[in-house]
């Protein structure tokens, strides 16, 4: 069973359901993310979960049990907040033992867990600061310590590294994964940067406009797009109009106007006819001249449009005779520097026969 | 750089007196400067006819020059330290009570829609705008012992077997009229503080366990220390030397030092007493405040 179920969940504003039938089913010790852009719901979502918002239709069961008329102060689900919320007149270890003070632990109890939490997230130095004393991170860590002190089923994170700069997000994302291994409890986390998403998270659930695009784990999300929406928001790829033209033995046989025919792998519920996008990665073009492109099922000529040189890899646009722009990334990695093309040299683009999926509509 | 720097500060300088200039001009005429004059009154001898004795020697008046005589006096005496005493409790009983019933409903509106709460202030401070002793003669009249309140009382008292009471004319209707006129200076304050809060840290509490109860003591309560305090100051000082309320409400024997110090001006025309009696009750108000500030300071930290 899993520790979390959200079951035909539907919440309303007004006219606009902010969150729209959503199933989820998180299992315990997961890192589990709800990833989409802004005003998709998935705020929303955490608070119903942790009894701030009430569904308007739909159960939410924690270890099976319906939280229905379970107050917010009663469930063993803890959030940590966007702006951290700490409490500004409390120190960071009365911050940190609010919520055992708040279950009436004994002074012993509640000073061993809190040495503990504050080794945890190394902020032993700085029990008696007040939080605004405080930089960003260990902000950060006080209100993690805070929300984990008395070992929620569930913690919510939303939006937990939005505030901080680049190079302490990257630092809190690798310390975010150890912690939660380390504790084991299970983290759904939110947020709209997907690179985060596919860092940090078990698995991830796609929102668009209060529904659940696709669920998945990262790799899967973002080799086999369910739908254009999932292709577009998780990294980039080039989308190029595209009518099934055969379905072959392992094999879609696609048609492209202006182009021609691109082979790619089979997949399941499409049928000849069938119109849609052919959707590929930019990592997944090579682009050369003639003869190193040979062995490959789908090449064409194209015309280098624009290049985006960027240390590690260098970024180029290249037209198809059909007028498309299709994106090709080339490591840097030959010794020597990168050899480039030039804008507006004529060259090739092609890609395996097992690259790139059919969307529909 | 350093040039710059110098020049840019020589202009916030300059900028700094002049905005701040024409208020300390106000207070350096209208409170430092009678203060002063007030401190120097005070070790005067009182003239004959009101006013102080002259300095110098003139030959037709025996007392001149500079003494401690009024000082020694107030000592000497411990009805006018009774009366300081009196003044105190009343004071802080009014802020007690003020406090009391202005918190609630200071969180009711800071916890309205904001399109109500600007509409709902407006009708706390609304007294404020006639002139306050309108109000309290419209309390001789409410507490009067024609009227229903007084009526209501007694029959009250009359059922557990207490003789009748007398409303006005005594410290009751004394700290009723003073709540009434200061309450708003409590409500205001705290409301202001109130409204300040960011809701997510009750969100937080909540999620944390932190029942309703919890949630107000260890979060509200704590956070509004510093709009209390400034409704403590707002109330408290004034309310020390009223001298209209008891005047009109209180019986004879409820004399406070506000009433003490004008008849030395206006009756005893003692003025270099009313002045000892002035400067002794800034100073006990100081340290009044002071001890207030220390204390609330220490349970409020850094909120
Ligand atoms: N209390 C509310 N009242 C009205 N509309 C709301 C409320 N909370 C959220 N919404 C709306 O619901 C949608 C989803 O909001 P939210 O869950 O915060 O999205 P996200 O967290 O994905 O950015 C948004 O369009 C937002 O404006
Ligand atoms: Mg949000």
């Amino acid at each position: 069973m899993a520790l979390l179920e959200l079951r035909n969940v539907t919440r309303r504003f007004g006219d606009l359901a902010a969150v729209d039938d959503v199933s989820l089913a998180i299992e315990a010790g997961e890192f589990f993310t709800l990833l989409g852009p802004s005003g998709c719901g998935k705020t929303t979502i955490l608070r119903m979960i942790a009894g701030f918002e009430f569904p308007d239709a739909g159960q939410i069961l924690l270890d099976g049990k319906d939280l229905a008329g379970v107050p917010a102060e009663k469930r063993p689900v803890h959030t940590v907040f966007q702006s951290y919320a700490l409490f500004p007149h409390l120190t960071v270890a009365e911050n940190i033992s609010f919520p055992l003070r708040m279950a009436h632990h004994d002074p012993a109890d509640i000073r061993r867990h809190l040495k503990d939490a504050l080794e945890q997230v190394r902020l032993t130095g700085k029990a008696d600061k007040y939080p605004h004393e405080l930089s960003g991170g260990q902000q950060q860590r006080v209100a993690l310590a805070r929300a984990l002190i008395n070992r929620p089923r569930l913690l919510l994170l939303d939006e937990s590294l939005a505030a901080l700069d680049a190079k302490l997000r990257e630092e809190m994302q690798v310390e975010l994964i150890s912690l939660q291994r380390a504790v084991g409890i299970t983290f759904i986390f939110v947020t709209h940067a997907q690179v985060e998403a596919l860092a940090l998270s078990h698995r991830i659930a796609v929102m668009n406009q209060g529904r659940v695009e696709q669920v998945d784990v990262p790799s899967r999300l973002y080799s086999h797009p369910r739908n254009r929406f999932v292709a577009d928001f998780i990294g980039q790829i080039t989308m190029i109009p595209a009518q099934v033209e055969q379905v072959g033995r392992g094999h879609l046989h696609l048609m492209v106007e202006g182009l021609g025919e691109i082979v790619t792998p089979l997949q399941q519920s499409v049928a000849a006819g069938d119109k849609g996008v052919f959707a590929i990665r930019p990592e997944q073009v090579r682009i050369g001249v003639q003869a190193e492109l040979a062995e490959l099922k789908n090449h064409f000529a194209g015309e280098v449009h624009s290049l985006l040189y960027q240390g590690d890899v260098s970024v180029y646009r290249v037209r198809l005779p059909n007028g498309t722009l299709i994106e090709a990334l080339l490591p840097n990695s030959a010794p020597g520097g990168a050899e480039l093309f030039k804008v507006g040299a004529g060259i090739r683009v092609g890609w395996r026969h097992d690259a790139g999926v059919f969307l529909h509509e | 750089m350093s040039d710059g720097h110098e020049r840019a500060s020589r202009s916030t300088r300059l900028t700094r007196w002049l905005v701040s200039g024409p208020p300390l001009l106000f207070l350096l005429l209208l409170v430092a400067i009678p203060g002063v004059i007030m401190v120097f009154a005070s070790f005067r001898y009182p003239g004959d006819f009101g006013g102080l004795a002259p300095l110098l020697s003139t030959g037709t008046q025996a007392l001149h020059g500079f003494t401690t005589e009024t000082y020694r006096f107030f000592f000497s005496d411990f009805i006018y330290a009774e009366v300081f005493i009196k003044s105190f409790v009343m004071a802080l009983a009014t802020t007690l009570i003020c406090l009391v019933m202005a918190y609630p409903l200071a969180l009711l509106i800071a916890r309205s829609p904001k399109r109500s709460r600007n509409l709902m202030m407006l009708l706390v401070i609304l007294p404020l705008t006639s002139n306050f002793l309108i109000g309290i003669y419209a309390w001789m009249i409410l507490l009067g012992p024609q009227a229903a309140l007084n009526h209501v009382l007694n029959v009250l008292l009359g059922a557990f077997g207490v003789a009748p009471a007398r409303l006005l004319f005594s410290p009751v209707a004394v700290m009723i009229a003073m709540v009434y006129v200061y309450l708003p200076f409590m409500v205001l304050p705290l409301y202001t503080n109130l409204e300040k809060h960011d809701p997510v840290l009750l969100d937080a509490a909540q999620d944390l366990g932190a029942n309703a109860w919890q949630r107000f003591w260890r979060v509200t309560f704590p956070l509004s220390q510093p709009g209390m305090f400034a409704g403590f100051a707002l109330v408290f000082i004034p309310a020390v030397g009223m001298f209209a309320v008891p005047e009109l409400l209180g019986g004879t024997g409820d004399i406070m030092v506000g009433n003490l110090i004008k008849e030395q001006f206006l009756a005893t025309r003692d003025w270099p007493f009313g002045s000892t009696l002035s400067i002794l009750l800034t100073l006990s108000v100081l340290l009044v405040v002071w001890l207030v500030a220390k204390l609330s300071a220490r349970g409020g930290r850094h909120a």
